[in-house]
């Protein structure tokens, strides 16, 4: 059962081929046995899953089943779940029993799905390969000698090791993309606002989005089906239509425009990716679109833009954990201010305490102007690259990542090193667009990621775009060796 | 742009942040490669660009000023490090 698709799997559930419980213990028994070689959850849930599960088979029996009912899935450990520990991958957390579900988790639990577990996921979302998380790093099982990618590193390697069927993501600079392209998933960061961020742990506030990482577009789109929509309790959540994200899977692609970004392919771009994604491009030319070449010319900019605005914000949200009403506190505080350091200095790791001292600064006297206002520019003037570029072409395509999976420990001493991976990722975040990263063959054994870009709200035809191509290609069903 | 070990204590100040006098060589090294990084934004003309700060531009919703939120403040306080009479605990403040 733990290779099936969630389309399969719901059928495999209607039919009843095999009950929600069964399929709960069967994922729970291969996490048992298999997840010391991934580390790809820090939590895992039997008593609460089989009790969902059961649940869900009475709601079956009862003729109350929706699509996704009695489907187990896997939650990032950044979305609050009532009862559960929720450590956003930070010994800032490691105690931290949540006392109320995101409404990402409401609405998981409202459809009738089984939550398995928690993903590990670099330190509050700060990552690019998962090693920033305090409870180590969750490894890739196409190579358990590489990263998973991150922040969103556990819920890829669970689902790519079928420890899940499918997860939850984040994405603020690319930590749903990266990790789906390194892991050979079809990962979805929706339009900034898609998905309520009531109740995940915030890192940077007006880029944070959170969207599916699966198999397929297919499930892509039933799990989005789930998370859409506006929440009273998000008020940057979007008031805007939701679509049922399965229903145009199948429209043809004949006449669709693909852009193409000559920033996205300079010669320094590794040539296997190059060619990859010109072999998806002539894929997509053969299914009926047209390709022309676009310009996105403040693309370099997004690098240092998003390395001011995500520590500014994020140096704002973190300072609400100072020890007085949750998480970690320092022993024996001396006084007030050195109860705040200690027990900061104490519960962050080195990169979320980077990020915050560079936000800081970023925001101190004086300097205001010329980092964080200047970053706000320079993001208008990345989102007019797109909005002019979006209004030539349907979808933008290119590739995710510079380069595929690295190894574990090849870019920890230098954190400007590790910021380049998010190159072609950061931007969608900074002009709220949504973006897909799917599978498009490999590199030395090493699974490489095409990334599709729509416009606002266009969920529904880059889910459209990328479920066509994986119904002329088989890259998104290959498996890692020995799964 | 260059940060010494008396500019990382400043801003590990300001941040409430306490960091290991053997570490501070190593997050000015840090902090100075990411300052260099975002440094090449000073390049750009950007001369009348509003600044975008919500990429849908869109403003706050208003709801009506009603009580809707229940008082949870045990289930809410049950994450605390110290609370008494349903007050959180600090060190005294004021002597």
């Amino acid at each position: 059962m733990h290779n099936k698709t969630l389309a399969e799997l719901a059928q495999g559930l209607e039919q009843g081929d095999f009950s929600s419980v069964e399929l709960t213990q069967a994922y729970l028994d291969r996490i048992e046995s298999q997840d010391s070689k991934y580390n790809s959850y820090i939590t895992v849930t039997p008593e609460l899953a089989l009790e969902q599960a059961a649940a869900a088979d009475t709601a079956r029996q009862s003729g109350n089943a929706g699509p996704m009912t009695g489907i187990p899935v896997a939650h990032k450990d950044i979305f609050c779940t009532q009862g559960v520990r929720t450590s956003a991958g930070s010994k800032m957390l490691d105690n931290f029993i949540s006392p109320y579900d995101a409404t990402v988790i409401q609405k998981f639990n409202a459809a009738g799905c089984v939550s398995l577990g928690k993903t590990n996921m670099d330190e509050f979302a700060m990552g690019s390969s998962n090693e920033s998380s305090f409870y180590g790093a969750a490894r890739n099982p196409w190579h358990t000698d590489h990263v998973p990618g991150g922040s969103s590193g556990g819920s890829a390697a669970a689902v790519a090791a079928d420890l899940a069927p499918a997860a939850t993501g984040t994405d603020t600079g690319g930590s749903i993309r990266q990790p789906s392209a390194f892991c050979n998933l079809t990962g979805l960061k929706p339009t900034y606002g898609r998905v309520s961020r009531f109740g995940m742990i915030a890192y940077a506030s007006s880029l944070d989005q959170g969207g599916p990482m699966a198999k397929t577009a297919q499930d892509a789109a039933m799990m989005l089906n789930v998370m859409a929509g506006v929440d009273p309790m998000d008020s940057t959540s979007a008031d805007h239509p939701v679509a049922d994200y399965t229903a145009n899977l199948e429209q043809p692609l004949s006449g669709l425009k693909i852009g193409l970004p000559k920033e996205f392919f300079s010669d320094s771009l590794n040539p296997e990716i190059a060619a990859l994604i010109q072999g998806a491009v002539k894929e997509y030319e053969a299914l009926g679109a047209t390709v022309k070449e676009i310009s996105l010319p403040n693309t370099a900019l997004s690098v240092p833009a998003y390395y001011i605005i995500a520590p500014a914000e994020a140096s704002s949200n973190l300072s609400r954990f100072d020890g007085v009403r949750y998480g970690h506190r320092c022993d024996e505080p001396k006084d007030l201010e050195d109860m705040y350091k200690r027990t900061r200095g104490e519960g962050f790791g080195t990169e979320v305490k980077r990020r915050i001292m560079v936000g800081t600064y970023a925001l101190s006297e004086g300097f205001y102007d010329a980092y964080y206002k200047k970053a706000q520019q320079i993001r208008r003037l990345i989102q007019q690259d797109f909005v002019r570029a979006l209004s030539e072409v349907d979808v933008i395509m290119g590739p995710t990542t510079p380069s595929p999976a690295f190894r574990l420990g090849e870019k920890t001493s230098d954190p400007v090193e590790m910021y380049m991976e998010d190159i072609f990722t950061l931007s969608l975040n900074l002009a709220g667009l949504p973006g897909m990263s799917i599978p498009c063959g490999f590199s030395n054994g090493l699974p490489v990621g095409l990334q599709i870009i729509g416009n606002y709200f266009a969920e529904e035809k880059l889910l459209n775009v990328a479920h066509k191509y994986q119904q002329a290609t088989d890259w998104h069903t290959r498996k890692p060796e020995g799964i | 742009m260059a940060l010494n070990r008396t500019d990382v204590e400043k801003i590990a100040h300001l941040a409430r942040l306490q960091i290991e006098e053997s570490d501070v060589q190593a997050y000015a090294d840090n902090l100075s490669n990411i300052l260099d990084l975002v440094d090449q934004m000073q390049s750009v003309d950007t001369t009348d660009v509003s600044p975008l700060a919500h990429p849908l531009d869109a403003v706050q919703r208003l709801r009506a000023d009603v009580v809707t939120e229940e008082n949870q403040r045990e289930a809410l306080q049950s994450a605390a490090p110290a609370v008494e009479n349903g007050l959180f605990l600090v060190p005294k403040v004021i002597e």
